[in-house]
């Protein structure tokens, strides 16, 4: 399979904070390849860096014995950062569009520092305009659409060139339902047509549905980067408990793998824990063994295993954060 | 070609959206009126006098006229990532500087012009060196452009940009012998004035005006266009530096 990314060991630090610690990665032909982190987690500074809007620091002295590559569609970042920037459409995570011009004036804007000419540009506004369902809008100020119109005109003018690889990062991020998935149509139906599409999220749920392949990135690193099935497949058929209660006493931890050795507990919060189904562990006895602990129980439900138990597995980390997107619903 | 179109829509995008907007066009027309006129009142049509105070007239509507926008061309939109789109683009950065620097280049010439139209009516232009003239206004522009834009992106805000350019603007029309002549200055600022490309522009056209100048011509040119590849350079480091990160 071809390969259009290939990162070794990227660095980068903006004054003392290290944003992206030593990742490595490739992306495939033709895939979605969804980055899946928290606010911070190092999302952008990934895609600035994969597009020439910023440099690679050198590898830690710490560290000589690795060194950093980084080859976007063929070309070496290192050498020419900017030769590649024809090849690819950027979509940010926030607009950079004109807000004084009209969609349509904006897509023939942006076509034109491509260098393509007038009849061409006027003619590929129009088709992508339709492509992204905005042709009715197409005379308004890009200043008067919603955040819904703003994200999908941002999509067509990063298509303005036919880029072969597409990068769009937290594309959903700020949308309400219905706009949202009208944008993840909209990557489907680019992803159909052959465009490879580099895509950072925070919903869980998003990465899931969207994308082959997956990396999780905490802290500026990367966990396992694997297809979606793949990272499922440990805990394909789990159940879990999850159990919402008071706060939790000190040494909780301790005392519940006491009573229960071989029944794995996560944590998720400070008023939420989950436990993995198994014969040994009966809910009223759960609730018992709870009680006696001081633990108020607000709630237990069985759910089933989701990416979300293997990101907070892989990356150790507490999801409340994408927990509280999560609460905001998805369609 | 592909980079002439793109320069070229870009010059006209900022044209039509900044440059030609009702309130920059009259305040691109008033301001070198009101100075113009308020001058010409004082020196009461006497015609050595309008010739004169041409030359300051001139190079304070350059002046203000090509640094009135950079605020808004390169500083706001850096500041809402419009400025960051342009950078992915695979226009060159120089040329893409240029393009966006050219708008405001024009729009310093477009004001010179008012003073000059002005003084036709009020007195005898005939015995000006337009060539001369033509060389120093457009140096003028371009250097105080230059200037404006290594302003523009030293800043991070749109307010610091505008008062940065005053702070440089405002001692520049005394510093720059654009009324009076250098040699009235205080001897301690005349270094200060041999730093500001506006004093070279004003010398040259002095000399195409009113047939006096400080230093020989070469002397003018070569400064001016040293200021304006320096101020470029600059520019262009600055950006790089501390935009792509
Ligand atoms: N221009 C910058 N200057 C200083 N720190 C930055 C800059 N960009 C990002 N960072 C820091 O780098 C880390 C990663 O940020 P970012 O890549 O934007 O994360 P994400 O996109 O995943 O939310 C954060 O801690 C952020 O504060
Ligand atoms: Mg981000």
């Amino acid at each position: 399979m071809d390969r259009v990314i290939v990162v070794r060991n990227l660095w980068k630090h903006y004054g003392e904070t290290a944003a992206v610690k030593g990742i490595s990665f490739t992306v495939h032909a033709g895939e979605i390849f969804g980055f899946l982190g928290p606010n911070g987690a190092g999302k952008t500074t990934t895609i600035n860096l994969l597009t020439g809007l910023a440099r690679p620091d050198p590898v830690p002295a710490e560290r000589p014995e690795e060194s950093t590559e980084l080859f976007v569609c063929g070309i070496n970042l290192l050498k020419h950062p900017r030769a590649v920037q024809h090849l690819l459409g950027v979509v940010p995570d926030e607009n950079n569009l004109y807000p004084e011009l009209s969609g349509y004036e904006n897509l023939c804007f942006w076509a034109s520092l491509y260098g393509i000419r007038k009849k061409e540009r006027q003619e590929r506004a129009r088709e992508l305009l339709n492509t992204v369902n905005l042709t009715e809008v197409a005379r308004e100020k890009f200043a008067n659409y919603s955040r819904g119109l703003k994200r999908r005109l941002a999509i067509a003018a990063a298509l303005v060139h036919r880029p072969g690889l597409l990068f769009l990062d937290e594309p959903t991020t700020g949308l309400d339902v219905a706009a949202a998935r009208s944008v993840r149509r909209l990557i489907t139906q680019l992803h159909q047509a052959g465009t490879t599409i580099f895509l950072t999220t925070h919903y869980l749920e998003e990465a899931e549905r969207l994308c082959q392949r997956l990396a999780f990135i905490v802290s500026g690193r990367l966990g396992r980067i694997d297809t979606v099935s793949h990272l499922l497949e440990p805990v394909q058929g789990k159940q879990f408990l999850e159990v919402l209660c008071g706060p939790l006493p000190p040494h909780f931890q301790e005392v519940f793998s006491r009573v229960y050795p071989e029944v794995s507990l996560l944590v998720a919060g400070p008023g939420r824990f989950q436990v993995e189904v198994s014969p040994r562990l009966k809910v009223p006895a759960l609730v018992q063994f709870l009680e006696t602990e001081g633990v108020e129980v607000l709630e237990v439900k069985r759910k089933q295993a989701s990416l979300e138990d293997v990101f907070v597995e892989i990356t150790g980390i507490e999801a409340a954060a994408i927990k509280q997107e999560k609460a905001k619903g998805l369609p | 070609m592909k980079r002439w179109i793109a320069f070229w829509n870009i010059l006209m995008k900022d044209v039509r959206t900044y440059y030609l907007k009702p309130p920059n066009v009259s305040w691109g027309l008033l301001f070198p009126l009101a100075w113009t006129g308020m001058f010409f009142l004082r020196s009461q049509a006497n015609a050595r006098d309008i010739l004169s105070i041409l030359t300051g007239l001139v190079c304070v509507s350059v002046l203000f006229g090509t640094t009135s926008l950079l605020a808004v061309t390169i500083t706001f939109e850096k500041k809402n990532r419009t400025f960051e789109r342009l950078l992915l683009s695979p226009l060159p950065l120089n040329w893409l500087v240029l393009a966006k620097t050219s708008g405001g280049i024009l729009f310093g010439l477009a004001n010179a012009l008012v003073p000059v139209l002005l003084a036709c009516f009020l007195t005898d232009l005939s015995k000006v060196g337009w060539g001369q003239f033509g060389v120093a206004v457009f140096l003028l522009a371009v250097s105080s452009t230059f200037l404006g834009l290594l302003i523009a992106v030293s800043v991070s805000e749109v307010f610091e940009a505008q008062a940065f350019s005053n702070f440089f603007r405002f001692p520049m029309i005394f510093l720059c012998g654009l009324f009076f002549p250098i040699s009235r200055l205080p001897f301690f600022l005349w270094p200060l004035s041999f730093i500001l490309p506006p004093t070279y522009g004003a010398d040259l056209l002095h000399g195409a005006i009113e047939g006096i100048q400080l230093f020989p011509g070469w002397l003018d040119l070569t400064a001016l266009v040293g200021f304006c590849l320096l101020l470029f350079f600059l520019s262009l480091w600055n950006i790089r530096r501390r935009w792509i990160l």
